[in-house]
């Protein structure tokens, strides 16, 4: 089994087996598949998505389940909800998580709440897709990381999948699911390539991974901030600081119990977010283990995150925009700076 | 289409009647204090939600508005577990936890009232685009109101519904005001109807407060729909007995004009008239409706009453499925 896959195929093969495993299972946005109607294509896909992330699905599952939508986001989320309240497993793919304004309505407060409000008879089994993430130079409106606040929302499920293998099982988890998950795609990791075994299997949402074990200074990532907590583990690991990196993978409801087991061992915590500064996951993992935590803490909670801009287009200052490896290191000087010492 | 016969016409007079004193009931108590929250009150708006719901069986979806307790009783949903709903109560069609805005019943097909107006279009295209993909001929009925044609979830809802041919029926329900505002202020089409012309599809303007004109309208539409010939826009001059919310002092209401017509015609007693006239019910049946339909929202009311409130643990229950 030692194929390597990338991100993107991975998250393609999930849909692919997800769909051939349930006939319940549609998946629906703008040019998923491409040139619906034109008649030279007939079931041939114009484009696969504007990535090519669902490309080859509708040449094998016809129109009918991979559907072409207007541009019209309210329209086909609100859709997708109502397809789930029904019975069906819809998974909607909404084009960049910028662009959430469109269609937050219905996730906020039709598809979250119905369980709820109807007192428990609604089932929302809907998986929406998107992607986030800087460094694509693709600017303000089509950059942003808005996981934490999709996060905030009671009856939404996170994930955030910083490799190929979790893209696949979680993406699979998701879809089996009968509560809203959102699965965010960083779109900087479509083309890394990674062994993915081909049969189906799911990763269980809401279990945070420890990618590296230590034992002094614990380092919780989301996405693909785990490849800088890495680097940065790696360069500690030579002053012979012993880092415990710990990949989030579900941002809601988030692992306490893995993070604040590991600051119970390590005392110190950095958490790296590629989202806004304030309100966001990193500022609510550490207030949660600043409580739940305080007497395990030998220094102050570190958050790296972007700051309190809109993503920048010129590639400088989107380099700076997003949190790196220096800036990781330098924190953790300061934090283990008694542990030098001592 | 099923004619209006002797059978129908009995279901929408008892279903008239227990929305008219659902709501009025509802009214009275509510300005005692004993339910808490927002209200939106339905009455004077029967001929509707009847003369449409008397069309479809619970395998049909309706999705609804703020104020839906007329389209819940007329889709079929229980009168002690709406009411106990909107006292708070752990007896509620929703356990207590959705209220009057809230109220859903997915068994019977009523896919919850909304609390968001517009809220509903995208939801009823889904539920339509379930019922299309099954190759059910299940329809879907959307019911709105003057106020949420101009929210923009009416224009992407039904141009969706009408490019993907779906069997989803919008029914408007044009009281005239959209909270205190005149819908020939809000909109810049004269009516709803007519905005059918931009989705290529029919759009019918009817008069709301007539039981026999909604019937054969959302008959004819809803016939289509469940040909696979697509949706339609009815859009149903209608009035409301109440204010936008109780407590709504209603300084927006002309005292004359179409709005006294409107509000002069009740159209519970002129289907009385014209059913009795054209022997679809008889006067000793349609009196025995009336005073069942009494005692029924009475027996309500004492359910709601005497139910227990939710129990604490409830607050935490059902946000998310196992």
């Amino acid at each position: 089994m030692t194929r390597k896959i990338t991100f993107m195929k991975a998250i393609n093969e999930a849909m692919d087996q997800s769909m051939e495993r349930d006939e319940r299972v549609i998946l629906l946005g703008e040019d998923i598949a491409g040139g619906a109607t034109i008649e030279h294509l007939g079931n041939e896909g114009a484009w696969g998505g504007v990535f090519g992330v669902t490309k080859g699905l509708v040449e094998k599952y016809g129109r009918e389940r991979v559907i072409d939508t207007p541009i019209s986001e309210m329209g086909y989320m609100g859709a997708a909800v109502g397809a789930a309240a029904t019975g069906l497993r819809p998974v909607p793919e909404l084009m960049f998580n910028d662009f959430i304004g469109f269609c937050f309505d219905t996730l906020l407060a039709q598809g979250s709440k119905m369980r709820y409000m109807f007192g428990g008879k609604a089932r929302i089994p809907l998986t929406v897709r998107t992607c986030h993430g800087a460094g694509a130079s693709a600017a303000a409106q089509h950059s942003g990381s808005y996981y934490g606040l999709l996060g905030s929302i009671p009856g939404i499920k996170v994930v955030v999948p910083s490799n190929a293998y979790d893209a696949k099982g979680l993406l699979n988890a998701a879809i089996e699911d009968d509560n809203i998950v959102m699965f965010f795609e960083d779109k900087t990791l479509y083309g890394i390539k990674e062994e993915v075994p081909e049969e189906y299997y799911t990763v269980e949402i809401g279990k945070a991974k420890v990618k590296k074990t230590g034992t002094d200074l614990t380092i919780v990532t989301i996405g693909k901030m785990l490849y800088v907590a890495l680097e940065v583990a790696e360069k500690l690991e030579t002053d012979g600081v012993n880092v415990e990196v710990i990949d989030l993978v579900t941002v809601a409801p988030w692992d306490q119990e893995t993070i604040i087991n590991s600051v119970k061992k390590t005392g110190r915590l950095i958490i790296i977010d590629e989202a806004n500064p304030h309100n966001n996951t990193a500022t609510d993992i550490s207030s949660v283990v600043a409580d739940k935590g305080f007497d395990y803490l030998d220094g102050p909670i570190k958050c790296i995150c972007a700051p309190n801009t809109p993503v920048p287009f010129a590639s400088n200052l989107e380099k700076l925009y997003i949190p790196n490896a220096d800036k990781v290191f330098d924190l953790a000087h300061e934090l283990i700076a008694d542990l030098k010492k001592s | 289409m099923s004619k209006l016969d002797k059978k129908n016409a009995a279901w929408i007079y008892e279903k008239m009647n227990d929305i008219r004193n659902f709501e009025d009931e509802v009214h009275r108590i509510f300005t005692s204090g004993e339910i808490p929250g927002f209200v939106h009150l339905y009455a004077g708006e029967e001929a509707v939600a009847t003369g449409v719901c008397a069309h479809l069986t619970d395998a049909d979806y309706i999705t609804s508005t703020h104020r839906g307790h007329g389209h819940c009783i007329a889709k079929g949903c229980d009168l002690n577990g709406m009411m106990a709903e909107i006292f708070g109560k752990e007896t509620g069609l929703c356990k207590g936890k959705g209220g009057s805005m809230h109220i859903a019943d997915i068994d019977k097909g009523m896919l919850g009232a909304n609390g968001m107006v517009g809220g509903g279009f995208p939801i009823a295209v889904g539920a339509g685009l379930r019922n299309k993909y099954l190759k059910t001929d299940n329809v879907v009925v959307c019911f709105f109101g003057d106020g949420a044609a101009n929210e923009g979830t009416f224009h992407e809802g039904i141009n969706l519904a009408a490019i993907w041919k779906l069997p989803v029926i919008f029914v408007c329900e044009n009281n005239l005001f959209a909270e205190a505002t005149p819908q020939s202020y809000s909109s810049a089409s004269k009516t709803i109807a007519q905005r059918g012309i931009a989705y290529d599809i029919p759009g019918v303007s009817v008069d709301g407060m007539d039981l026999k004109e909604v019937y054969k309208t959302a008959g004819e539409a809803i016939d289509r729909a469940r040909k696979g010939d697509g949706p339609t826009i009815i859009e149903c001059l209608t009035y409301r007995k109440y204010g936008h919310f109780e407590g709504d002092e209603q300084k927006y209401k002309a005292k004359e004009g179409l709005e006294k017509e409107r509000a002069d015609l009740d159209c519970i007693q002129l289907f009385r008239e014209e059913a009795i006239a054209s022997k679809l019910l008889t006067k000793e049946q349609a009196d025995g409706i009336e005073a069942n339909s009494v005692k029924a929202i009475a027996k309500a009311i004492q359910f709601a009453q005497e139910s227990p409130i939710p129990r604490p643990e409830a607050l935490y229950e059902d946000v998310y499925a196992d």
